[in-house]
């Protein structure tokens, strides 16, 4: 069963003065997101990230399309047991301890009463919240309140967790421990959505990814595969500056200092390159193919006017 | 959309009758609360202080009182109430938030003067009240007009009515009339006549629909007293002729004292009991002082025929 | 639904009665009740009568304006910063149970609120008349058409805070307060009105809240009881005006795009 089916699901808003302008929030998009994946929504500011989610999560109402979340439809209500969200700059309650605020949620989610308490510490303890318990959310740093939104998202356990821009405001340490958090539990059998545009975050974590940009889908698609199709460069680094010339006339990219000589040059000419060396008596160091980035992928896809599936 | 539809629909009538069930409510609190909530005004001791307290928007506090004032006296009059306790402090209230609000002072002069249920029978309080407003209002010559009417009809003090329309017919601008009812109550010219003048102008020039009906009353009221006499003066001319009184107006047709059966502004045919010409209903005329059935008095309350006014 | 709506109401007292502001009006009323006890010094007649006006008085109001900021600062507050989403995106709770939660918390903290001044006031009266007497029941009877008040006029800052931003819903709420004070007499002012002014105005003289049957507290300071069949009415008239309040406001909330 698919975790999430998007079909067709847009959103416009009147602007304007008399209101008879028309923006698109989110274009007509189509999408679909399996079960146990970790799935990761990229876009700059304002590509319709948000809306989507909000979208999903009943929070706003679409302009026309359907979704379906756990194979039932966005406005069963039912379905939200099972399904956890954490808002981008997340607030809470200023006066409540950690604890208090995640029992309320609990309470809301209805978790069983004898099992409420375990689970509350228990999402408390996974973030690493667990010694500011009884402390109170006005006093909480950035960083500390980020974590207190994912364990609100994961107390009631959800199959489903969807996530908007957590990874905005924290240091690179939390960074990373939020980023073995979602592998955690991914690896339990959550299905995880989020949002960024943080693209290397994405890269590490994501089995799969879209990219959206100005409200419409520019690509969807295995973050291996993508990265594959891009890439294509192999750095050479070698000492021996008499080299140069001839890499150079090879299509190569090099940069000296002193001696030492890195170079980056397409895939293909590899061969040549290497014979172009020995001939030099350059002595390598290293030859590293170069990996392409979601970055690559993203730019390119962005300058794209046509939505484009690119999967093999 | 047919659902979204109903649940609209759904709305907008519930919301429909639980402000109708919230109208009815009201109209069952005011009648409960009566006029309890005017009695606050007895409590104050000094209308000065509430001036202060209203921190300059004195005017719109007497619009208030006025309001309530009118209201007050329409709804007891309905009622045929017995007394006007709280007319004279509301009419002091407001003429205190507002000095210069003339229709007060004229409503005052009338309303208070007459007697019970015409008004609340206090030509003293009126005097008072007029004279408060003479204070205020200088170069108002109405004002000494209101309170010549009260000094003349109610208190039968022709001097001091004659001196307040003299005094006032100084006033630049002041109405002709002013010097006209000056002579005529200084030289003791008919009172019917005089009367009948001043309610005319007063019908005339009074814009307050309150004022105006009453005046029509009265005019009306000092008609059947004129015809009244005339009626007298027939049959008693009859009974000089015939040494006995008709027995019906039939008999003074065919003597050629009158040309038709008379009947009075109401519709009603005045009686003949025992030679005394008499209206068929003196409730309907509760300012006549001729035509009334023996042993009820002028200004007598409905109902209450044969028992002196010892109140006063 | 009971479990949810308890603990969203539970939550929203929680949240008031932590937050040091309500302190400082309840405070600050109960100085007034206080100073209102040497004010009546001044003439021994009317000593108690000046505490009851005055008294009552503060109580009514402050009580209003915690009721407008306290009902106004939380559901805005939640909806600018998105505490809102993670209660109704991701939990099974119905928009309608959101509001209705958020409405009993509020009462609740007002209860507690009018509860704390009463006793200040109490302890007043207590003191200026030596003991209380079965004429104090009456004081009973006005705190509660107060209390009554309060319920209305939260209902109200609700309902404003459901489209507009605080500062607007803020005035209207004042707005509506004085004019709903004065219902009756906008009611005696439709009356003499004509045409399409006095249809006008007889309609929105009864749509505005009444809040001129719930100030008895001039008759009472004068020992004048309050007819039961009045306080009946009241607490009907609040119940179903309540009703028809938070059922517009469930309706908007309903529609609204929580951008």
């Amino acid at each position: 069963m698919a975790a999430i089916e998007i079909d067709r699901l847009e959103k416009s808003y009147k602007t304007g003065f008399f209101g008879n302008r028309l923006v698109h929030g989110l274009k007509p998009l189509t999408l679909t997101v399996e079960e146990g994946e970790v799935f990761g929504c990229l876009g700059p500011n304002g590509a319709g990230k948000t809306t989507t989610l909000k979208l999903l999560l009943g929070l706003v109402f679409p302009s026309g399309g359907t979704a379906r979340i756990l194979g039932r439809d966005l406005n069963d209500i039912g379905v939200k047991r099972f399904i956890g969200f954490l808002p981008e700059q997340p607030y809470f309650y200023d006066h409540l301890t950690s604890l208090e605020l995640l029992d309320y949620y609990a309470r809301l989610s209805g978790v069983d009463p004898r099992e409420r308490k375990h689970k509350v510490e228990r999402a408390l303890a996974r973030v690493g919240m667990s010694d500011a318990g009884k402390t109170q959310l006005r006093k909480f740093s950035k960083g500390m309140l980020q974590r207190v939104g994912i364990a609100q998202a994961i107390v009631h356990d959800p199959k489903l967790v969807l996530l908007d821009e957590p990874m905005s405001g924290l240091d690179p340490i939390g960074r990373r421990e939020v980023r073995d958090l979602v592998q955690e539990l991914n690896e339990e059998g959550k299905t995880i959505f989020f949002s960024t545009h943080i693209l290397s975050d994405a890269e590490t974590v994501c089995d799969r990814v879209a990219v959206l940009n100005k409200g419409e889908l520019k690509g969807v698609g295995v973050v291996a595969d993508l990265l594959r199709k891009v890439s294509g460069d192999v750095e050479l680094v070698w000492s021996g500056a008499q080299a140069i010339s001839a890499l150079s006339a090879l299509g190569a990219r090099c940069h000296a200092t002193g001696d030492v000589v890195r170079a980056v040059l397409p895939e293909r000419v590899l061969e040549t390159a290497l014979d172009a060396l020995r001939n030099s008596h350059a002595r390598l160091t290293s030859v590293t193919p170069v990996r392409a980035t979601l970055e690559d992928y993203f730019l390119a896809r962005i300058g794209e006017e046509k939505p484009n599936e690119v999967n093999a | 959309m047919t659902r979204d539809l109903r649940v609209q629909t759904s709305y907008a009538i519930l919301l429909a009758t639980l402000l109708a069930a919230s109208t009815l409510l009201i109209q069952q609190v005011d009648r409960v609360r009566d006029d309890e909530p005017l009695q606050e005004v007895l409590y104050i001791p000094s209308p000065k202080v509430v001036e202060r307290m209203s921190l300059g928007y004195s005017g719109l506090l007497a619009d208030i009182y006025w309001t309530r004032v009118v209201q007050y006296f329409g709804t007891k009059h309905k009622a045929k109430a017995k007394e006007y306790l709280i007319l004279e402090p509301l009419l002091d209230m407001t003429t205190t938030l507002d000095p210069k609000l003339l229709p007060a002072y004229e409503f005052g002069s009338v309303f208070l003067a007459q007697k019970p249920p015409e008004g609340a029978g206090s030509p003293q309080g009126a005097a008072r009240l007029v004279e408060k407003g003479i204070r205020e209002n200088p170069q108002s010559w109405k004002l000494y007009y209101d309170l010549g009417y009260i000094y003349w009809l109610e208190l039968k003090d022709s001097a001091k009515a004659a001196d307040a329309f003299e005094r006032g017919s100084h006033i630049p601008g002041a109405h002709p009339w002013m010097r006209v009812m000056a002579a005529a109550l200084a030289g003791h010219a008919g009172e019917t006549e005089t009367a009948i003048y001043m309610w005319t102008n007063i019908l005339d020039s009074s814009d307050d629909q309150v004022l105006k009906a009453n005046a029509i009353n009265r005019l009306r009221c000092l008609r059947v007293d004129s015809e009244v006499k005339v009626l007298q003066d027939r049959v008693d001319e009859f009974t000089k002729s015939n040494g006995r009184s008709p027995t019906a107006w039939q008999e003074l047709i065919s003597t050629g004292l009158l040309r038709r059966i008379p009947v009075d502004p109401k519709g009603n045919l005045y009686q003949l009991v025992d030679g005394r010409v008499q209206v068929a209903n003196p409730d309907l005329f509760p300012f006549i002082v001729r035509g009334l059935p023996l042993g009820r008095e002028s200004g007598d309350l409905p109902g209450t025929s044969g028992i002196k006014n010892a109140k006063k | 639904m009971i479990g949810r709506l308890w603990a969203i109401a539970y939550n929203t007292y929680r949240e008031a009665v932590r937050d040091r502001v309500l302190y400082n009006l309840i405070l600050f009323a109960l100085l007034i009740v206080g100073s209102s006890v040497l004010f009546g010094q001044i003439s021994l007649e009317i000593n108690r009568i000046v505490l009851i006006n005055l008294g009552l008085t503060a109580i009514s109001l402050f009580g209003i304006v915690i009721a407008i900021f306290i009902g106004i600062g939380l559901v805005s507050k939640e909806i600018e910063k998105k505490t809102l989403y993670t209660v109704l995106a991701a939990r099974p709770v119905r928009r309608w149970e959101f509001i209705a939660g958020k409405f009993l918390g509020l009462v609740m903290t007002l209860t507690v609120n009018a509860l704390l001044m009463s006793v200040g006031f109490f302890a007043a009266v207590m003191y200026v008349s030596h003991g209380l007497g079965r004429g104090d029941l009456q004081l009973v009877v006005a705190i509660y058409l107060i209390l009554l008040e309060f319920v209305l006029i939260t209902a109200l800052a609700l309902l404003f805070s459901t489209f507009s931003t605080p500062i607007f819903s803020s005035i209207f709420a004042f707005a509506i307060f004085a004019v709903g004070t004065f219902a009756q007499d906008l009611r005696g002012f439709a009356k003499m009105a004509s045409g399409v002014t006095g249809w006008v105005m007889t309609g929105a003289s009864y749509l505005v809240p009444n809040f001129a049957s719930l100030n008895v507290i001039s008759q009472v300071a004068h020992d004048t009881a309050v007819d039961p069949k009045l306080i009946l009415l009241d607490t009907l008239y609040v119940l179903v005006y309540t009703a028809a309040v938070m059922t517009a406001s469930v309706w908007i909330f309903e529609r609204r795009n929580l951008k």
